[in-house]
């Protein structure tokens, strides 16, 4: 029992950076426009957060921090997809390109020092004595906590209110909506600065909390395994939620698996999440064969006023 | 006729209140529909502006903007040595921009030369590792075939999961860069680490007969010869056979490709072989040629920044070679500025940069203002 804590609360701390990228990335794809630039903003979001904790020591202000900048590549991506209405896909590489390149070159002189105990966790005593309950719940930090809130809030905003309704109008039926007289460029920017801001905070999350040092390229491929996670979660916050934290227990399984002295070389065990997230597809593809993905239906087309469909 | 025909300027007596109330502000910018190939001086305006925007940061970094960009094009084009360094760094990224602009002809989304040139190198290793005493003329086709197949393979790792299982090909061929590279740190740090190599993460050095020949003194190699054959041969098939233009058509409009009865599935399949074939081979050369073993970090993103090359050129030949040349530089360049205390990634913000004011610029010149009204 102790052995499945363990793993669960590791599965959190590892997969809460997940849940954050895919959350934001969830946001902006229910608007319509497909994200791949998650890499470069969390990177971003992650260095931007190494630099302000260091020089102010302030969690707010580092948070913000993170937000602000990840905002700003944001604000980049929606005026070359809604505005420009450039190719999104290649947008969101070159996003991740230049994020990848921007956040070595910014961190070259911080990189190795270590940022320990910022956010300060959430000690609930009165909880610990409760088991397994208390062994997952009663020390988590409180970005964990504000993650739980953010998938129950997003989950009832999309579903259960105008304004979600409204979002989805705009990433299903753009011209549908536009007749509504739901402004979809300006919604559409709105969340694509929202949803890149969750990602850089993503970022943040996994320097502060995760591995709490800046090295060059350190969310290693994790913005992409939240890009698949999208789709797993079939654009559901709830199910993101999972979905995270599953990726999170396979994150730090091989670690596991190696502390248990297996003979299997550390390297092969690196390589499970992103061979999983591959099976995961292409199972994904296979089952769905004849079903429709859940995706947005007007998710990677840019919508233009004049134009008919 | 005593009927009066009806006033053909009914309609816009009428106008709706909203574009009377914008008459004033009566400009508006649009979607020009006669143009469809941006000019050529975009892509040039695109650099500039870019390399405008990065020395932002540099000039943050307390840095002069042109000291460093001089520092960097004498380093990469001043003297006879940074122009052959330049070509030797174009090789692969002409070998990788070649296959990923072939498979970006049918919407293929291939990020995974890294991977692929990668997998390429350690199979063309492994012929060197299990046939050490192969004489000159098999050792170097048997590590081209090597290289060629398994950057080939893990192109296909990429197309099997996109063609049978609907898989986005973006984020398999990305999860594959990092299998690869996990693959080679195992193989370098652990069964073919050089034994006499006081620890170094690497093979035991190529014998003369794996390695590829070099021109003169220079460090420029026989991979030179494998880039400009290709991209002859890239650009050959494009333009005069049946199979060119059924990539053509499938990139131009998959639809009317599937309704003329070409199989666009069997084509994703051979795009991504080829596209890794190619990537395979800039592996092979780069071992072979350059550093004679296959060691740890082998690569600094030489498929990453094929991606830009292919879109700098436009998935044009011409403009590939001409593309890879100037990355090669930049790359090149980079190290060089790294004597006056600059890190090195300032070259992939330099290429990140590029290909975003390429995408950008290339979308704003096919709008036009117009008075509304």
């Amino acid at each position: 029992m102790d052995v499945f804590v363990q793993i669960i609360v590791a599965a959190i701390s590892s997969g809460t950076p997940l849940l954050f990228a895919t959350l934001g990335g969830i946001l902006i794809e229910r608007s319509g426009i497909i994200q791949l630039g998650a890499e470069g903003l969390m990177l971003m979001g992650a260095v931007i957060a190494c630099m302000t904790y260091l020089h102010t020591g302030n969690l707010a202000l580092t948070l913000i921090a993170a937000c602000a900048i990840s905002a700003v590549l944001g604000v980049v991506h929606a005026f070359m997809c809604v505005t420009l209405r450039a190719n999104q896909i290649v947008s969101g590489l070159a996003l991740t390109l230049f994020g990848t390149g921007l956040s070595a070159y910014l961190g070259k002189s911080i990189t190795g020092q270590p940022v320990a105990g910022a956010v300060p966790k959430v000690n609930l005593t009165w909880l610990e004595d409760v088991p397994v309950i208390g062994g997952i719940f009663s020390h988590l930090d409180i970005l964990t906590w504000f993650s739980f809130i953010l998938v129950i809030v997003l989950h009832l905003y999309i579903h259960r209110t105008s304004w979600g309704l409204h979002l989805r109008a705009i990433g299903d039926n753009p011209p549908t909506a536009d007749v509504m007289g739901i402004r979809v460029q300006s919604f559409r920017y709105g969340y694509i600065i929202i949803g890149s801001m969750l990602i850089g905070l993503a970022g943040a999350d996994l320097l502060l909390v995760y591995s709490p040092t800046w090295i060059e390229g350190m969310t290693a491929g994790r913005g992409w395994i939240a890009v698949a996670l999208i789709i797993f979660a079939r654009w559901n916050p709830i199910r993101a939620l999972f979905c995270a934290y599953f990726f999170g227990a396979l994150d730090t399984i091989g670690f596991r698996i190696q502390l248990i002295g297996s003979e299997v070389p550390s390297y092969f065990l690196k390589m499970i999440p992103y061979i999983v997230t591959i099976l995961v597809l292409m199972f994904l593809g296979w089952r769905n064969r004849n079903k429709p993905s859940g995706s947005p239906e007007s998710l990677g087309t840019p919508y233009i006023r004049e134009q008919r469909f | 006729m005593s009927k009066q025909p009806v006033p053909s300027t009914l309609a816009i007596e009428q106008p709706d209140t909203a574009s009377r109330r914008s008459k004033l502000l009566s400009f508006r910018i649009e979607l020009d529909p006669s143009r469809k190939e941006s000019p050529w001086w975009m892509t040039i305006v695109s650099v500039l502006l870019a390399l405008i925007f990065c020395g932002i940061f540099i000039a943050a970094n307390g840095m002069n903007p042109i000291t460093v960009y001089s520092k960097m094009i004498t380093g990469a084009f001043g003297t006879t040595f940074g122009i052959t360094e330049t070509l030797v760094k174009s090789i692969p990224l002409l070998l990788c921009g070649i296959g990923v602009a072939i498979a970006y002809r049918i919407s293929v989304w291939n990020i995974g030369a890294e991977g692929q040139f990668l997998a390429g190198a350690m199979a063309a290793t492994a012929v060197t590792v299990y046939w050490p005493n192969l004489p000159v003329y098999l050792a170097i086709p048997a590590m081209v075939a090597a290289g060629i197949i398994g950057g080939g393979i893990w192109g296909l790792l990429t197309a099997i999961p996109r063609t049978y299982f609907q898989v986005n090909e973006l984020i398999t061929s990305l999860m594959l860069n990092y299998v690869a590279l996990l693959a080679l740190n195992y193989f370098v740090f652990g069964p073919w680490k050089d034994p006499k190599g006081f620890n170094f993460p690497g093979t035991p050095v190529f014998t003369e007969a794996q390695s590829l020949p070099l021109f003169g003194d220079t460090r420029l190699h026989l991979g030179l010869v494998f880039a400009i054959v290709c991209v002859l041969l890239y650009a050959f098939l494009m333009k005069y056979t049946r199979w060119g233009y059924e990539l053509r058509l499938i990139g131009a409009n998959p639809e009317a490709a599937k309704n003329a009865g070409i199989k666009i599935s069997r084509h994703i399949l051979l795009v991504m072989l080829i596209s890794g074939g190619m990537a395979g081979l800039a592996g092979m050369a780069e071992v072979s040629g350059v550093t004679h073993r296959l060691m740890y970090g082998i690569s600094p993103g030489y498929g990453y920044t094929a991606i830009i090359v292919a879109w700098l050129a436009k998935l044009n030949p011409v403009g590939l070679v001409i593309s890879s040349f100037l990355f090669g530089g930049l790359i090149v360049g980079g190290f060089s500025v790294q004597t006056i205390g600059l890190p090195s990634s300032i070259s992939s913000m330099i290429q990140g940069a590029i290909l975003f004011f390429l995408i950008a610029g290339n979308m704003a010149s096919k709008f036009r203002i117009r008075r509304q009204g």
